[in-house]
């Protein structure tokens, strides 16, 4: 007999079985739905979160470095940062000039502000220090309007350019361009409107915000800001020889004697994604443990129910060991009826899971997606949960005695 | 070489502590194309021997040779196939699977066996017209008289043509009109070759094989022809034309 005919005539069997006990079999596979389903959400969640993610952190360039004071990702004590004196506008001058292999050179300093516009206010806007150089490093482009000259930034001429979000408040029914507006206390003509950005991990609206020159934002915002210089390689395969040039400018320019540790820190969007895959993987592996217990009980459920089948069809076992089944026959046969039991499991627990992703993805700012691998490994897990769970039941039917079998009721 | 040899074949159950003996040596030999009754009361050992020549269990001693194949120290799967090719089966519960129509219930052994689809649906009708069932081929059991299910499981028995048919007390659930149908389809397999051996306790049924072998505590007490071997070829035949018997 060959496997395959093996397999179609195990099918038939099974689903014949199966059909003759509908209630029985439905009941026995809601533990299996139930630990599917936990399965295909986790999986839907963590590509979700990884979608946001990337789509977020893809705005900051993956060939650009942040050199400021303090590391991005530091399980260090804080008051060994506290003490670094600031990054100033002038040390990112002397690195701008110093530095061979980059292409672009910005610093960058952003705080908290208010906008007014006749009689509209807006507090709590994200307020960018920005250079003429700061368009390509981060990856910006204009709506409307134009972007920052170098003569802007020379001059500190009181320009600004609006995020998308702010733009559309403050001028729903005309062109902001040319309009004056206040940033805290003092006007600024907008110059430019930014495309929309979105959100940054799904909270923080990138769209509200005002870019000035940074040479404003000392004069107009903070005394004493603490400026990050943004560096931008050739390609992102150039980053790590440009680390190291600006790690032996930036000990010039600040004066680290040698040997001394650096007193300044090389962030790159490298050091999110690192955090957020170890996070991450922290969150999948706790969620496997979880969908793993759920389908711990399911699994056992089947068995419980395979044990059941096969003692009831004992004599069934018998006659087909005397007409000639081997072993390996009864034992695919049994084994075929747990995996046809799981794998139904499986298809009701997607045909749940699929319109649960949609109404999430649909009516919350979660971006919930069902990939195809998703539904292939939840059906995968079902199968084998079942071939998993009914092997000793049907180790059992495949090893009994013909003679034993024969005599049952 | 006989179709059937046995030779001081013992068969012993531990239960417990005590050691049951069921069969204590039993030397026989049957030719191709007997028919064959094995008789005995209960606890004779005569459901043991049936057994061990069904290939159904396996001895504790002696040796057991099957059309030219020593089938005394085979694997569970040797053997499993050894019933498939050799032996067919008779049962008194007839032994059908209640959920499959008569058509599948014959094709099982041909399906064990490894027989392309098409093929074995051929065969199988075949064997179920031949045994007179041709409008009940997609009947269940529970739909079908006894004497119908009786004859279903010998269509089943005799569809891989095997070398003998092993009948376990075939008359037992039948009323004595379908048990004679039963008996005298036998009779007609008998009379084309194929080799039978029924277990009974019925004299009555005994009484239509050609030779009766007595069991009585797990040894044959007696080995006698009943005189009925010579003049079956004079009895009507009771039904249709049989199958065909493996060719020799």
């Amino acid at each position: 007999m060959t496997l395959s005919d093996e397999i179609r005539e195990s099918a038939l069997i099974a689903w014949a079985a199966l059909r003759a006990n509908k209630l029985r079999s439905t009941l026995t596979t809601l533990g299996v739905v139930v630990g599917i389903v936990t399965v295909t959400l986790m999986g839907t969640a963590i590509n979700g979160i990884n979608t946001a993610f990337r789509q977020s952190i893809s705005s900051m360039g993956a060939d650009v470095l942040f050199v400021g004071r303090f590391p991005w990702m530091s399980f260090d004590d804080w008051r060994t940062y506290r003490n670094r004196p600031e990054i100033t506008l002038s040390q990112a001058r002397e690195l701008e000039r110093l530095l061979t292999s980059a292409i672009a050179v910005a610093p960058q300093v952003d705080g908290n502000g208010t906008v007014l516009y006749n009689r509209r206010r807006a507090s709590g806007v994200w307020i960018n220090g920005n250079t003429e150089q700061s368009l390509s490093i981060r990856g910006l482009s204009i709506a409307t309007g134009r972007w920052f000259t170098a003569s802007d930034i020379d001059s500190a001429r009181p320009v600004c350019i609006l995020g998308s979000y702010l733009a559309e408040g403050f001028f729903p029914h005309e062109s902001p361009l040319g309009k004056r507006i206040r940033v805290n206390d003092s006007n600024y003509e907008v110059i430019g409107v930014i495309e929309p950005l979105g959100s940054f991990l799904g909270n923080w609206n990138q769209d509200n915000q005002v870019v000035i020159p940074i040479t404003r934002f000392q004069a107009d915002l903070q005394r004493r800001p603490d400026y990050t210089i943004s560096v931008k390689a050739q390609s992102a395969a150039d980053l790590p020889d440009l680390i190291e040039e600006v790690r032996s400018v930036m000990r010039r320019i600040r004066k680290v004697p040698p040997g001394a540790p650096d007193d300044f820190a090389i962030n790159q969007q490298d050091v999110f994604i690192q955090f957020f895959l170890a996070f991450g993987g922290t969150i999948g592996l706790v969620g496997l443990f979880i969908t793993g217990l759920s389908l711990l009980v399911g699994g056992i459920g089947i068995m419980n129910i395979m044990f059941v089948s096969v003692t009831e069809r004992t004599k069934e076992i018998g006659i087909r060991k005397a007409l000639g089944a081997k072993k390996r026959t009864i034992l695919i046969q049994f084994l075929i009826e747990a995996a046809s039991l799981t794998l139904g499991a499986g298809l009701l627990a997607i045909a749940i899971t699929w319109p649960a992703t949609l109404a999430i993805d649909h009516y919350t700012s979660f971006a919930a997606r069902m990939s195809w691998w998703i539904v292939a490994i939840a059906l995968l897990v079902s199968i084998l949960t079942g071939i998993i769970a009914g092997f000793i039941p049907a180790l059992r039917a495949a090893r009994m005695n013909p003679v034993d079998a024969l005599r049952a009721d | 070489m006989a179709l059937i040899q046995i030779r001081n074949l013992a068969r012993r159950y531990v239960m417990g502590s005590d050691t049951v003996h069921a069969l204590r040596g039993v030397s026989l030999d049957i030719e191709k194309g007997e028919y064959v009754a094995i008789m005995g009361p209960s606890g004779s050992g005569k459901s043991t021997l049936m057994n061990l020549l069904g290939c159904l269990d396996s001895p504790s001693d002696g040796s057991y040779n099957l059309n030219g194949k020593d089938v005394a120290r085979m694997s569970d799967n040797d053997l499993a196939e050894i019933r498939n090719r050799e032996i067919g089966f008779v049962f008194q519960s007839f032994n059908l699977l209640p959920r499959s129509d008569a058509l599948h219930n014959v094709e099982l052994p041909l399906i064990y066996s490894g027989m392309p689809r098409s093929d074995r649906r051929l065969r199988a009708r075949d064997a179920l017209v031949q045994v007179g069932l041709a409008d009940r081929l997609h009947h269940r059991p529970n739909e079908l008289s006894g004497g119908q299910r009786q004859r279903v499981a010998v269509a089943r028995a005799l569809v891989n043509r095997p070398s003998i048919v092993l009948a376990d007390e075939p008359t037992g659930n039948l009323d004595s009109r379908t048990g004679q149908e039963i008996l005298n389809l036998f009779e007609h397999l008998s009379s084309q070759g194929n080799t039978i051996i029924v277990v009974t306790h019925e004299e009555e049924v005994a009484q239509h094989s050609h030779r009766i072998l007595r069991i009585r505590d797990g040894l044959i007490a007696a080995d006698e022809p009943t005189g009925r071997g010579s003049s079956s070829g004079s009895l009507t035949p009771p039904c249709p034309p049989v199958l065909t018997p493996k060719g020799p």
